[in-house]
């Protein structure tokens, strides 16, 4: 055991108190600990930051309340397996349920992303020791034997002498027990719920068809809306024809209806390139669809109306152009690739890329003159409440908010302007509404991961060392380059840069920002970087991980060269590399993203001129793992999604207009053309858990752009590959 | 509008609805049995799978009145107690990440395993192929399958 002070806030953190005479209630704050450090310091002090609960009833069943949503990044079982573990319980007896919204008790309930197993690791684990010493002191009371004396095992407290209780017997006596000022957690050495596969607490609904989801929202009066935004990012709405739409079986109103909130009240979240849009209400969904296929609208234009090859003329100047805004520069570049024996030059590009969760976007509310109730997928209902705060008048504490589980997000959920369409449209009929966006209304709406090109250039001397390493980036919004991350320390003469290229087409954040880009185009150039240098890519990479250990350049190097190198060597071991298999094509990266460390071998064949994946091999360093199963299928859905997009699927614009629309025109990866085989190895070195839910995704575009290369002989720079190849789809 | 009854899971249901409204909002919005997911409208996804006459279908591309006699299995239907060897594979083999397509995924399944108990990689692949999962569960569904197809054999 380590005996910690239970830091942070202790009043605000937990309070106990009786369970109805029957047990002890335990509420922590479980959202407290999903925030940065900064953050936790701005919490209040008061009982309503509490926002989980742990129940322990006389007969020893434990509820543990979740107050996050679900969204399949597994929180909803992992989280709650860190309270057990501290608790000492038994799995097997514990419940977890989705905390229901309650504004008198529950604020900042929001989706803490990559960041919530890492962010809560501390204090998920103080809530479970905090209990279970609180229940400890009450057994030692009752027995009158001293504390110290006393261990536990599956929610059994036994004295040394041979005594025992149960929790649920001294479960009402720990509700007068004081708060203890100082817990023992457990050494990591010990856990037996943590680090164990327990499956899916919802498993058995999803596989029975239970509704779980936004759109399984019934309720009492419900209308269906389903809303009409303007066909291109540039065209706002200029008239409309709704007489045949009204005249319709079962519709009840056509509106139009503005979402635009005042700038001084506008949340991050409130990306949304189409604030104007026309409503469509009426009794059931089908009806609701054909009418809207019946309005007649006519839009005018706004501003202007981009192409996909105007965003590829001008990010490809950007390439040429100076000056960028320069983000790290380390020793003289200039210089170096003056003086080099060669120089390496690359530029890869990739399109805009929709989310496309499998739950197309909806939102319920009803909002009467005194309150406004919604609920839905959400993963920021904090900012939600504020934004329909703002646009409906309506103060604060008249909103609430209830999550529903996700339907995949993939950061699609996080600008919830769905939810603020239903708000506005339930006020202006007059009746609780379900907005229900189709397919082609959420993948024609933007929110995109923006399209990106950069640019690397690498010096090697006569020695075949890199002397120099340059990377130019830009993109739609923003550049995507992360100038501190490797090969950032590994080499004297170093120089990042960013362009950005402004546009009406709304972008966000899309699982790995930024990293779902440049893990593969950083792991695919330096491929060819150390083909230059004659040296096999793994060895490369280990050299230069070698200078960043041992003499590192700069000092805001984001990475830990130990453990990047120790997931390269790790699945250098297990997939054998160096090994030929006829026939067999191998490519290999590595990458660090979400405090997390993931290299992934890939193994392909081709078949008829198309790749087809036989096996990958991932290494990950993520530190304790939760719960392995899921860990390892977090792994695999990421890398899937990471070599799915990268070769098939893209977002382009005619004239402002979306080119895609549905799953027959945007390509997703199926079920054929996932790899044979995904097998994942983590690193066990008993470090606090960091990201999952993201990491994995990144390398393997990389990787399989490398194995590709060696199958054809062909470089792919363009995503998505199957455009550079066609044969390849 | 017009009236249909309708087998569905084993009882009869009478819906009165325009003629051309898929299955897909008959089943959600006017039976509430909302396990029958809506994805794409347009026969690409598969989340919205069910079987008529044990035959796997995408109930958004089919209209009420194309269905007749057919008997109607949805994903509730599927199981009297959810413990179909797929639904159970799926929770053994941990498959589900946001859950969302895989009761499509679990229906198209079942009748492939109907009408070929013992399928090859390819042949699930295959039969799968039509049904998308965004979280990638891929490897898991093949195995799920694969694991069921031998407990049922």
């Amino acid at each position: 055991m380590t005996l910690i002070k239970t830091s942070y806030n202790r009043r605000s953190f937990m309070k106990a108190s009786a369970l109805g005479g029957s047990g002890l209630m335990i509420g922590f704050s479980w959202l407290a600990s999903c925030q940065s450090a900064g953050e936790k310091a701005k919490l209040p002090e008061e009982w309503f930051d509490i926002n989980a609960f742990l129940k322990i009833e006389n007969n020893g069943r434990v509820t543990i309340l979740s107050p996050n949503p679900e969204i399949g990044q597994n929180v909803k079982t992992a989280m709650p397996q860190i309270v057990a573990e501290e608790l000492d319980i038994d799995w097997k007896n514990v419940i977890v349920e989705q905390a229901g919204y309650d504004i008198s008790k529950y604020t900042r309930q929001l989706a803490g992303g990559s960041q919530s197993i890492r962010q809560g690791w501390e204090s998920l684990r103080m809530a479970g020791a905090t209990a279970r010493r609180m229940l400890m002191e009450a057994a030692a009371k009752q027995m009158e034997v001293p504390v110290s004396e006393l261990t536990t095992s599956d929610g059994v407290i036994k004295h040394s002498g041979g005594e025992s209780v149960t929790y649920g017997e001294v479960a009402s006596a720990a509700a007068s027990i004081p708060v203890p000022e100082k817990v023992e957690l457990k050494d990591p050495k010990d856990f037996k719920i943590i680090g164990s596969p327990v499956g899916n607490v919802d498993a058995a609904k999803i596989v029975k068809g239970e509704p779980l989801f936004g759109l399984d929202v019934q309720k009492d009066g419900m209308l269906i809306a389903m809303i009409q935004h303007p066909p291109s990012f540039g065209m706002k709405l200029k008239s409309l024809d709704d007489e045949a739409a009204k005249a319709m079986p079962g519709i009840k109103d056509v509106i139009t209806v503005s979402t635009k909130i005042d700038d001084d009240k506008r949340q991050w979240s409130d990306t949304n390139a189409f604030t104007e849009l026309v409503a469509v209400v009426g009794e059931s969904t089908w009806q609701v669809m054909k009418a809207k296929k019946a309005l007649n609208v006519t839009w005018e234009a706004d501003s202007q109306m981009e192409s996909s090859i105007d965003h590829e003329t001008a990010l490809a100047d950007f390439m040429k152009k100076k000056p960028a805004e320069v983000t790290r520069k380390d020793g003289n570049p200039d210089a170096a690739f003056k003086s080099a024996a060669k120089v390496i030059e690359r530029t890869y590009s990739a399109p805009f890329l929709a989310h496309n969760p499998m739950e197309p976007m909806n939102f319920y509310a009803n909002v009467t003159a005194e309150k406004a109730e919604l609920e839905g997928p959400i993963q920021t209902p904090e900012f939600m409440s504020k934004s329909v705060s703002a646009i409906l008048g309506l103060p604060e504490d008249k909103i609430s908010i209830m999550m529903t589980r996700m339907g995949g997000g993939f950061g699609r959920r996080l600008y919830g302007h769905f939810g603020i369409e239903a708000a506005v449209i339930s006020q202006k009929v007059g009746a609780p509404v379900k907005l229900v966006y189709s397919r082609e209304d959420d993948m024609t709406q933007g929110t995109y991961r923006p399209a990106y090109k950069v640019t690397y250039r690498a010096a090697l001397d006569k020695d075949n060392k890199m002397t120099a390493f340059h990377v130019r980036g830009a993109g739609v919004h923003g550049s995507p380059v992360f100038a501190d991350r490797f090969p950032a320390g590994t080499v004297d003469n170093y120089l990042a840069e960013d362009h950005g290229l402004e546009s009406n087409i709304s972008t966000g954040a899309w699982r790995a920002p930024r990293s779902n880009f440049m893990a593969g185009i950083e792991g695919a150039f330096l491929d060819e970087v150390a083909e230059a240098a004659g040296k096999d890519p793994v060895d490369f990479r280990l050299e230069l991980f070698d200078r960043a250990i041992s003499n590192p350049v700069g000092e805001k190097n984001d990475y830990d060269p130990e453990r990047y190198a120790g997931v390269l060597k790790l699945v250098k071991e297990k997939a054998n590399w160096g090994a030929e298999t006829p026939g067999v094509h191998r490519g290999v990266t590595a990458y660090y993203c979400h405090n997390s460390y993931v290299a992934q071998v890939v193994d392909i064949v081709m078949d008829n001129d198309k790749p087809k994946v036989k096996k990958v091999w991932c290494a990950v360093d993520c530190g304790i793992v939760v719960n392995p199963s899921n860990a390892r299928n977090q792994i695999e859905g990421g890398l899937i999604d990471g070599m799915g997009h990268a070769m098939y699927s893209a977002m382009t614009f005619k004239d402002g207009q979306p080119e895609q629309s549905n799953f027959n025109n945007y390509r997703l990866i199926r079920n054929t053309e996932a790899p044979e085989e995904i097998e994942t190895f983590f690193v066990d070195n008993g470090i606090d858990p960091t990201g999952l839910g993201e990491p994995g995704l990144p390398p393997i575009s990389g990787a399989l752009a490398n194995a590709m290369a060696k199958a054809t002989g062909k470089r792919l720079y363009n995503q998505p590959f199957v455009n550079e190849a066609l044969a390849l789809g | 509008m017009a009236n249909y009854n309708l087998n569905i899971n084993g009882t009869t249901r009478q819906v009165d609805v325009d003629p051309d409204t898929p299955m897909l909002w008959v089943l959600r919005d006017h039976i509430k049995l909302v396990g029958t997911k809506f994805g794409c409208g347009i026969a690409q996804c598969g989340a919205c799978t069910i079987h008529l006459d044990g035959n796997a279908v995408r109930s958004c591309s089919v209209p009420v009145s194309a269905v007749g006699e057919k008997k109607i299995t949805t994903i509730e239907g599927l199981s009297e107690n959810g413990d179909h060897p797929l639904q159970q594979a799926w929770v053994e083999e941990d498959v589900p990440q946001c859950g969302y397509c895989q009761a499509g995924q679990i229906m198209n399944a079942a009748a492939l395993l109907d009408n070929n108990p013992n399928p090859t990689d390819d042949e699930i692949g295959k039969a799968m192929n039509g049904n998308i999962c965004r979280c990638g569960t891929y490897v898991r569904i093949k195995k799920a399958i694969k694991s069921a197809a031998t407990k049922m054999a």
